[in-house]
């Protein structure tokens, strides 16, 4: 049997080593973590266009990534009036960087509309096409759900979409985000109607939705995940509509 | 104990029959996973897809070999009143290594882990071996049965994430090989070939893993009479 000296030693000394050692690692290590995420929320924005990326868009390498959203992108942040806010008004808002990419979406979600500030990225192709990315984040099932969603030069027809998950199941609602035929159906379908109201789109339960432009089909399964897309999509784009209904 | 040490002393560098035991008997006679049971809640977690189950398992098989040595090399010191703690932390040290590692060289398989990596700090398997093996034998012995218990748990975590993705989702390694799907690797005559299979999307759900697991000890002891006796 120990004392309860040693035992105390032993305890402190052993926790003090793993702590700064970790402590030391974390911290050697946070450029690169930055670096690695910042990159793989980039990918996620440029994802929403893969199909305009020239390129095998699954093999780009993380330089490639940054390259195309250094050259190609152009990054813009709006109010909820949909004026342009200033860098300094990002970096007032809580993000360091003061550009669209350094906004977390889940902080926005949480302040009240008059002070959310709303990201939007402007892609370029190389032929002059202009596409414009939106981010969107809502509720799923067990967690949050996210999305980036691209709308082609007529600020209506969307040109593509990438979901994410915190925590949906896999193989139901994790779908939204590994099933790429259930996100490819985005394509070509319109948010506004031909009157010009905002109609979003509706994720809708069986049935086909063939020559619907404002309906794509739901996931077996994944009734609520699914609804929480179509809600987000509603919310979040709604939020855009200012900037949607400009002329520029 | 004069004898316990010269015996230690002894093993501590031949790699006898029973050294090959300690690696080879976590595999089949006394497997983590088949024959007792343990680490089943991520064995039915990140067996979706096969990468996903081959780096848990590389996670596994480091945090289990390295914490058995490290445990063993303070067994002496460590106070027995404490000793659970101490393990606890020796393995949360280990984990939140391979934790931060993966986000920097793997931030996409991070993502997709993060928070079954943490959980390898309740897996029963390592803190099993640590009380079980690693608080009474040498180093070099307590090391290589954290690696043959690894290799034990990484082998079926392997083996039920190959059926099924392969079932559920019709790839391998994200590589179509059955089914309809757009990343083929082999010709377009094969596609037709193999085009029949329908992705059977039970397979991707947790319990599927229950039910694979399952075959899998009937299997084992099937072929294995050794086993028939012990429950």
């Amino acid at each position: 049997m120990h004392s309860t000296g040693y035992i105390t030693r032993f305890v402190l000394i052993m926790t003090a080593i793993v702590a700064i050692a970790l402590a030391f690692l974390a911290i050697g290590l946070k450029p690169i973590h930055k670096l690695n995420e910042a990159v793989y929320n980039k990918r996620a924005i440029l994802s929403a266009v893969a199909s305009e990326i020239e390129g095998d868009f699954g093999n780009l390498t993380d330089e490639q990534v940054q390259e195309i959203f250094d050259t190609k992108i152009e990054q813009k942040v709006f109010d909820i009036d949909g004026n342009e806010v200033s860098s300094e008004q990002v970096i007032a808002a809580g993000y360091a960087g003061g550009r669209a990419e350094d906004i977390e979406m889940g902080k926005e979600r949480k302040k009240p509309d008059s002070e959310k500030i709303f990201p939007l990225y402007v892609y370029t192709k190389s032929d002059g096409t202009r596409f414009y990315i939106f981010s969107v984040r809502g509720n799923g099932l067990w967690d949050e759900i996210w999305g980036n969603i691209a709308l082609e030069s007529d600020k209506n027809t969307i040109a593509g979409v990438a979901f994410d998950h915190a925590a949906e199941t896999p193989g139901l609602g994790a779908e939204i985000k590994d099933n790429a035929a259930w996100a490819d159906q985005f394509e070509d379908k319109k948010i506004y109607d031909e009157e010009g109201n905002f109609v979003s789109i509706e994720v809708k339960k069986g049935g086909g939705t063939e020559g619907m432009p404002h309906a794509v089909d739901g996931i077996t399964g994944a009734t609520i995940t699914a609804d929480g897309v179509e809600a987000m999509i509603q919310k979040g784009m709604k939020y855009y509509e200012p900037f949607l209904k400009a002329n520029n | 104990m004069a004898e316990t040490a010269v015996k230690e002393k002894e093993s501590a560098i031949s790699f006898g029959k029973a050294e090959r035991k300690l690696l080879t008997d976590p595999l089949n006679d006394n497997n983590p996973i088949t024959v007792q049971v343990l680490g089943i809640c991520s064995a039915l977690a990140v067996t979706t897809l096969l990468n996903k189950a081959i780096v848990m398992s590389i996670a596994v098989i480091f945090v289990c070999a390295f914490a058995n040595l490290i445990t063993s090399l303070l067994r002496n010191y460590i106070p027995k009143q404490v000793r659970m703690i101490v393990q606890l932390v020796i393995i949360a040290f280990l984990v939140t290594l391979v934790e931060l590692t993966l986000k920097a060289v793997a931030y996409p398989v991070y993502k997709d882990l993060s928070v079954f990596i943490g959980l390898i700090i309740t897996n029963c398997i390592v803190m099993g071996r640590l009380e079980a093996f690693a608080m009474a034998n040498n180093p070099y012995r307590s090391f290589l049965d954290g690696l043959g218990n690894g290799f034990g748990y990484g082998v079926i975590l392997i083996v039920i994430a190959a059926i099924r993705e392969l079932f559920g989702k019709g790839s391998l390694l994200n590589f179509q090989i059955i089914g309809p799907g757009p990343n083929y690797v082999l010709d377009t005559e094969a596609i037709a070939f193999l085009g029949w299979y329908q992705p059977n999307n039970l397979m991707v759900l947790f319990p599927s893993a229950m039910f694979v697991i399952g075959v899998l000890i009937w299997i084992q002891r099937a072929w294995n009479k050794k086993l028939v006796d012990i429950s």
